[in-house]
């Protein structure tokens, strides 16, 4: 019996976590700034490239994760300045111009490295509950991935960057006008997604091949994510993880991955039609609900 | 005060928007300290004219200075830290974020935070907000929202206040509180340039008044010369 459950649950906080850290990037620069970055899976595959090559050179594995994120954030404000901020407000032009850096991203690491690099193993070893082992590694993603959500909430809610950031996006030309300097807002947002693109990237690297196509195992989960959380990246997004890390889960444990990944599918689409705005579309409106009857 | 160099000077500012001149080669000083109305029917220029000073539009032709720098290549944030504050037409406030959050996002380039709380406590009690920080803004009155966001454009301690229309959809109790805020804000030494079309309001208020039409200066004076112009009640009915 408690074998079972524990099972259940740590497939579950397997699911969630790797939900969770694919889709939070993605869902910064969504919610934030309106622009779908279709190159979301090569940053990741960027940070766990950064991550590998420095880990495997003797650089301890977090220090290697953190600098993998680092660099991909200043990569990504490089990528804002020099072509996101001229597509701002054009959505489809953001989304082939993101296509395409990532195309070029991926295709240049199969050239520059060829088809695969030196992986590392997954640190901290394994226990058993019953007849089953479980990765202590995949437990420790658990934790980051919550730790991560109580840092960006303290960011956007607490701090100075996260009043002007919300001040930005919710309404730019009065930002301005009370010296906001919304340009750079929007790099730091975008450096912000991509750096935390590298860091989900750099977190995955021990449990995956690293391959220039990495990115891709990731981005139909993220993507999913983010429709179902809505525009909402810290509430939705947790929301979205744990709801379809539940399905996840459950329907793994049962049938296997392939249904899985099929019922998550069906989920997305169910909650598109019932929930257009997603799940932090849902708790805007409850939240909203007493202020009107007022 | 008259030798002194005015704070804001527009030189033949043109503004157009394809095919349509919205400004032409107009001319405005505002002097330090001067509480000026700009005033016009629909369609004059004047938001236009605002826009211009803020940094929103860029101005065609013509140059636009403050404080004795050239200011019309600057983007709107630098105008903003340089002294140039704005209540829109329609209220530019945070419906979801509270009273002090608006506050806050409005003061932080230009308060200390340790000076923060006094700053905003001392602000919102100026415009009649007092007791309010902690409120969801959609959850103010027309009015409360219009003086939140003249409390906020104070929080920059501009040197020039921009308002554009700040009585509009006010009853009469609400414009008579809000002329009080514009004297007392004007009484210590701050420059303000106000468009407005009540004219209970800016007789009210108004020291100097210039009238825009299509888009050009079409006079200026003080409020009883404008009224007493016979072409600026004709451009008013539609005669000219």
């Amino acid at each position: 019996m408690f074998d079972g459950l524990f099972n259940w649950f740590y497939q579950f906080q397997v699911s969630f976590s790797f939900l969770l850290l694919s889709a939070i990037g993605l869902a910064v620069i969504f919610g934030m700034m309106g622009v779908i970055n279709l190159a979301h899976g090569e940053f990741m595959m960027l940070g766990a490239y950064a991550t590998t090559f420095l880990a495997v050179k003797g650089v301890p594995l977090a220090l290697a994760i953190l600098i993998g994120a680092l660099a991909v954030g200043v990569f990504g404000a490089v990528i804002e300045m020099l072509v996101i901020r001229r597509l701002y407000g054009r959505l489809l032009d953001s989304v082939a111009a993101t296509w395409a850096i990532g195309l070029i991203l991926s295709q240049g690491m199969l050239i520059l490295t060829g088809p695969s690099i030196q992986g590392v193993s997954s640190p901290f070893g394994s226990f058993s509950v019953g007849a089953i082992s479980y990765s202590w590694y995949r437990i420790v993603l658990g934790v980051v991935s919550l730790l991560l959500i109580a840092g960006l909430y303290i960011l956007f809610m607490k701090t100075e960057f996260g009043l002007r950031a919300r001040a930005t996006i919710q309404n730019q030309p009065i930002a301005r006008s009370l010296g906001v300097d919304t340009a750079r807002m929007y790099t730091l947002t975008f450096a912000l997604g991509s750096a935390l693109a590298g860091l989900a990237g750099g977190l995955f690297a021990p449990t995956a091949t690293i391959v220039p196509f990495f990115g891709t195992n990731y981005t139909v989960e993220a993507f999913v994510t983010v429709i179902v959380g809505g525009a909402n990246a810290l509430v939705g997004t947790p929301l979205a993880a744990a709801s379809l890390g539940v399905i996840n889960a459950a329907l793994g444990t049962k049938y296997g991955l392939y249904i899985a990944r099929v019922g998550l599918l069906l989920t997305t689409i169910v909650i598109i039609r019932v929930l257009p705005t997603g799940i932090s579309g849902l708790v805007e409106r409850w939240r909203m609900r007493p202020a009107r009857q007022r | 005060m008259a030798d002194a160099q005015p704070l804001l000077m527009l030189d033949n500012v043109s503004k157009r928007f394809g095919g349509l001149r919205a400004v032409s080669d107009m001319n405005l000083t505002v002097g330090q300290g001067e509480l000026r109305c700009l005033i016009g029917p629909n369609g004059a220029g004047k938001s236009t004219i605002f826009k211009l000073i803020m940094g929103f539009e860029r101005p065609t032709s013509g140059t636009i200075a403050f404080g004795g720098d050239r200011i019309d290549g600057w983007p709107t944030w630098k105008r903003a830290r340089q002294g140039l504050s704005i209540k829109m037409q329609i209220p530019g406030v945070y419906p979801e974020l509270s009273v002090q959050d608006n506050m806050r996002v409005a003061a932080q380039n230009h308060v200390a935070s340790h000076e923060m709380a006094e700053s905003i406590r001392g602000l919102l009690a100026r415009v009649g907000l007092d007791g309010l920080a902690g409120e969801q803004v959609k959850n103010l009155s027309h009015g409360q929202q219009q003086w939140l966001e003249i409390g906020m454009a104070l929080s920059a301690k501009p040197k020039l206040l921009l308002l554009d229309e700040p009585t509009a959809g006010m009853g009469p109790g609400e414009t008579e509180a809000t002329a009080r805020i514009v004297e007392s804000l004007n009484a210590d030494g701050m420059a303000i340039l106000v468009i407005e079309h009540d004219m209970a309001f800016i007789r009210r208020i108004a020291r100097t008044v210039t009238v825009m039409n299509l888009g050009k200066l079409f006079a200026e004076g003080t409020i009883t010369e404008i009224e007493a112009n016979q072409d600026v009640t004709d451009i008013y009915l539609g005669r000219s």
